[in-house]
């Protein structure tokens, strides 16, 4: 076995692990809060993702200003979402609200394609191309950078939810709702929020991923991986969303570079077969107490 | 207006037709369907085989979607296991088709007992993305294994045969897939005058109420996945033989989801809903393709436009159904049978 | 008089929390037996680990003089025990009808081949269950006006008859029936009690409730288990149950009734 290439292999896996850690926070934001289960997670990063190749590509922005506005408008899309199509379906059945999420993906291909067509495209790069060594193994740099403005953002958010206010108040709507709502937590504006900062990860990870790989309406499939990410972890836990982020991004590259591309999903899946039947709530979620 | 009629048994009580005017609409929609392959044209009769086979298919995952309350993201890959089957039991065997669409449901029930065996211990939308995970798995091997699957390029069939005959033409494989489609919607409307039907409703209102009240949650879980995906087969097996060539791209994630679309659309939990959502679902694309035709002369660019608008209508069909009208096109039908059945008393 | 249902040194405790510590009491047959108890006692605790919904960390549950551990709820379901809800669980998708004949379910044999067909012995099972529950159900609660209706529409006092009604489809040995007139006016309240003797009576079924409304409770109840913190303080005759000390300061915080009687009146004191 060639030990030099498994580790280039296992680190690129590993990097792009990391983007899988970022937006599984992601997900796991939104659904800590409020409860949904978000289909279109992957659709929202391509959304975003587009939005930085009309502002860099089309309109021809320095890539350091289109990537922050490409963000915040993969953002904005999230909070309008949960405002005009989650919230009238407050006090639904979960299955009925995840349908709704599987529509809004729906919609978001449809009109992406209707603007920057079906054909597959690269974004502009940005990131240095100087390449990356650690130790012998070669990193290539787009995913060596993307690696580390992702986790970044994601040292950000965990210091943030730890300590700030708006953290304190996300963490006590997760645990409870009604208390959150009668200690004076104003519990609509946190189930907004939890869709802008939850489609903010998935945003950022949604151009550094496209800026290594390209980018046509078919990317949002990477929400498939995404949702492995968090069944593996436990839907509600962070700490689950990061590790499994990590391990399902590795293993997807490996299974790749090893067996072949069309054995990526399949090994993946794998693991949530076995999680689902072992460990149905994830290697670190909650399992709830049922009533009668 | 229509009148109340009293009825001398329990049994004419409980008949799926329980006045004069039922029965006699029904009988005329028979007929019309009997009739309409006679008098539409080629475009029509395509149209009608499609929207039978997707009345088959939204039936079965109505059962499990909404009668059962387990959403199911599969339902494309059992449709494939269907016709996969049957494709390659008419190019191996020469077996007549009611065999092999039989086995082609009994096939797909077998997997889709597999896939909902996770329901021992998992339920709601981890159940979901079991089926999910299924979906990925059987597009794996539909794409991977060459010697029976015939790989990306697929399997090409022989129409399908019975004593002789064979149906070539969309107007013979009408006269199976109706006739077919009409009597999977009734058995299903049979299971839920009966305990198996009220069992399946229960699990989706109350699961833990209805084991305490002695309903073996596993076993009806699975049943409705077998019987669900029984339907899905043997649609999928009608699709086989109505296209005469099945690939992995035939059941894409995307048809799982045109049919859980067309279960929401219809009216989750309601027979009739599924057989509207089908046809209205079926036919969308359909009269965008007619729109954009008409529209082309003026804007040149229209037919790039097509497939795009089509993901957008879908998506929008479904967030605006749950939203507006969760109970579907059933609900609205049913809204305009009650003012005529009052009509002219009401205004 | 036998036991039909006999709890031995019940425990259960969900992580610190002990729900039911070390509850012994018996159901004696053809009776109506009562548990009462403050809020949070563990009454609707102790249903579910008679129905088998949660598993006792220690005890035994006897029924008919078998021991019940192991057992899954739809077993015992069809063993005869049946039972009703605190929060009302009926099926909010089906029609009266349909709930009701929902409760023979564990009776009935038909598979699915029959179902789909609706032919032969399928068809004959569900007229047989019809006409029973038609006959004896439905006439004897009185609720033949509203069979089709769809559950969700009827008033909280029907619902509990419907749910009551359910139960009895299921033929019974034990009913259990979680606060069966919570939330009831007083004559929803004296028809419940009058099908609860009925059913004892004209049924032989055993009754095993849970209420709070103590008239109800002293009137037609034959035998009584008190419950408090998860633990049985006494069981027996209610005019018992009634003088024991310790109930009274369970239910009022006191024992004594001056400085009760104080506290609740202070007002009375000064003039």
């Amino acid at each position: 076995m060639d030990w030099l290439f498994f580790g280039e292999i296992s680190l690129a896996g590993l990097a792009m692990g990391g983007l899988y850690a970022l937006i599984g926070l992601g997900f796991v934001i939104i659904y800590k809060a409020t409860r949904v289960i978000n289909f279109a997670i992957g659709e929202i990063m391509m959304f975003a993702a587009y939005l930085f190749l009309a502002f860099a590509g089309g309109m021809e922005m320095s890539p350091w200003v289109a990537l922050p506005l490409a963000v915040l408008g993969g953002s904005l899309l999230g909070g309008v979402i949960e405002k005009i199509m989650i919230r009238p379906m407050l006090g639904e059945s979960s299955i009925s609200v995840v349908m709704v999420t599987i529509g809004i993906a729906s919609i978001l291909v449809g009109v992406v394609e209707m603007i920057w067509g079906a054909d597959p495209q690269l974004l502009p790069s940005f990131l240095p191309r100087k390449p990356v060594f650690i130790g012998e193994m070669y990193l290539a740099p787009k995913i060596a950078y993307g690696f580390l403005i992702g986790a970044a953002l994601l040292i950000v958010y965990l210091l943030y939810f730890r300590f700030s206010r708006g953290g304190v108040a996300l963490r006590a709507t997760a645990s409870d709702q009604a208390a959150a709502y009668s200690m004076g937590i104003n519990v609509r504006r946190v189930f907004n929020l939890a869709w802008v900062f939850g489609s903010l990860a998935a945003s950022l990870a949604g151009v550094l991923v496209a800026a290594t790989g390209g980018l046509s309406p078919q990317f949002g499939a990477i929400g498939l991986s995404v949702l492995v990410v968090v069944i593996v972890g436990g839907l509600d836990s962070i700490v689950g969303a990061l590790i499994a982020g990590v391990f399902i991004g590795w293993l997807e590259t490996v299974a790749g570079a090893y067996l072949g591309g069309e054995y990526r999903m399949p090994a993946t899946f794998a693991v949530l077969a076995v999680i689902l039947v072992f460990r149905p709530y994830g290697l670190f979620g909650t399992h709830e107490i049922e009533r009668v | 207006m229509r009148i109340g009629d009293a009825k001398q048994s329990y049994e004419a009580d409980e008949a799926i037709l329980t006045s004069s005017t039922q029965k006699i609409w029904f009988a005329l929609f028979l007929f019309a369907l009997l009739l309409f392959p006679f008098v539409a044209d080629a475009y029509l009769l395509y149209l009608g085989c499609l929207v039978g086979i997707a009345v088959i298919s939204t039936t079965g995952l109505n059962i499990l979607t909404g009668f059962t309350g387990l959403i199911s993201l599969g339902q494309a890959g059992f449709m494939g296991v269907g016709g996969y089957t049957v494709a390659w039991l008419s190019a191996n065997t020469g077996l007549p088709f009611p065999v092999t669409l039989l086995l082609a449901g009994l096939l797909a029930a077998a997997v889709g007992i597999l896939v909902g065996l996770p329901s021992l211990r998992v339920k709601g939308l981890y159940l979901a993305i079991a089926t999910l995970a299924a979906s990925v798995f059987l597009h794996f091997i539909f794409a991977e294994w060459e010697s029976v699957t015939g790989g990306m390029g697929g399997l090409s069939l022989e129409p399908a045969h019975l004593f002789g005959l064979t149906f070539q033409s969309d107007f013979g494989m009408y006269f199976i897939i109706v006739p077919l489609a009409v009597l999977m919607v009734l058995a299903a409307k049979n299971v839920f005058r009966t305990r198996i039907g009220r069992a399946f409703i229960a699990i989706r209102d109350r699961d833990i109420s209805a084991e305490i009240l002695g309903i073996n949650l596993l076993h009806y879980k699975l049943m409705s996945f077998a019987l669900s995906s029984f339907y899905a087969g043997v649609a999928g097996g009608l699709f086989a033989y109505f296209f005469r060539v099945v690939t992995p791209e035939s059941f894409p994630l995307s048809m799982s989801i045109f049919y859980l679309a067309a279960v929401i659309v219809g009216g989750m939990g309601n027979l009739l809903g599924g057989i509207l959502g089908a046809a209205f679902m079926t036919l969308i694309p359909e009269a965008l393709k007619l729109l954009t035709a008409a529209l082309t002369p003026f804007y040149p660019n229209a037919p790039i436009f097509m497939s795009p608008m089509l993901e957008i209508i879908f998506g929008a069909l479904i967030v605006g159904f749950l939203i507006f009208e969760p109970h579907g096109l059933a609900e609205i039908w049913h809204r305009i049978r009650r003012f005529f059945s009052l009509w002219p008393f009401k205004n | 008089m036998s036991s039909i249902l006999e709890i031995n040194n019940l425990s259960l405790s969900f992580g610190g929390v002990k729900a039911l510590q070390d509850v012994s009491f018996r159901v004696p047959e053809n009776t109506v037996t009562t548990v009462i108890g403050p809020n949070g006692a563990g009454k609707t605790s102790l249903f579910n680990c008679i129905s088998g919904f949660y598993k006792p960390q220690q005890g035994t549950i006897r029924y008919q003089g078998e021991v019940l551990a192991g057992v899954k709820p739809p077993v015992r379901a069809a063993m005869g025990l049946a039972r009703t809800f605190q929060n009302i669980a009926l099926f909010r998708g089906m029609t009266v009808l349909d709930n009701i004949k929902l409760g023979a379910h564990v009776h009935m044999k038909s598979g699915l081949l029959g179902s789909l067909a609706y032919f032969g012995a399928a068809r004959r099972e569900e007229m047989a269950v019809r006409s029973h529950v038609e006959q004896h159900i439905i006439d004897f609660l009185e609720i033949d006006h509203i069979r089709r209706q769809p559950v969700a529409s009827l008033s909280y006092g029907l619902q509990k008859r419907v749910e009551l009604a359910r139960a009895l489809a299921m033929r019974p040995k034990v009913l259990m029936l979680d606060e069966p007139v919570a939330g009831m006016n007083r004559e929803e309240k004296e028809d419940m009690a009058r099908f609860i003797l009925d059913i004892r009576e004209e049924w032989g079924v055993t009754v095993l409730m849970v209420e709070h409304d103590m008239g109800m409770v002293m009137d037609i109840s034959d035998h009584i288990a008190v419950l408090n913190f998860g633990q049985v303080i006494t069981e027996g005759l209610p005019e018992e149950v009634q003088k024991n000390p310790q109930v009274i300061e369970a239910y009022l915080g006191t024992s004594d009734m001056d400085s009760l009687r104080k506290k609740l009146n202070p007002e009375q004191e000064v003039a």
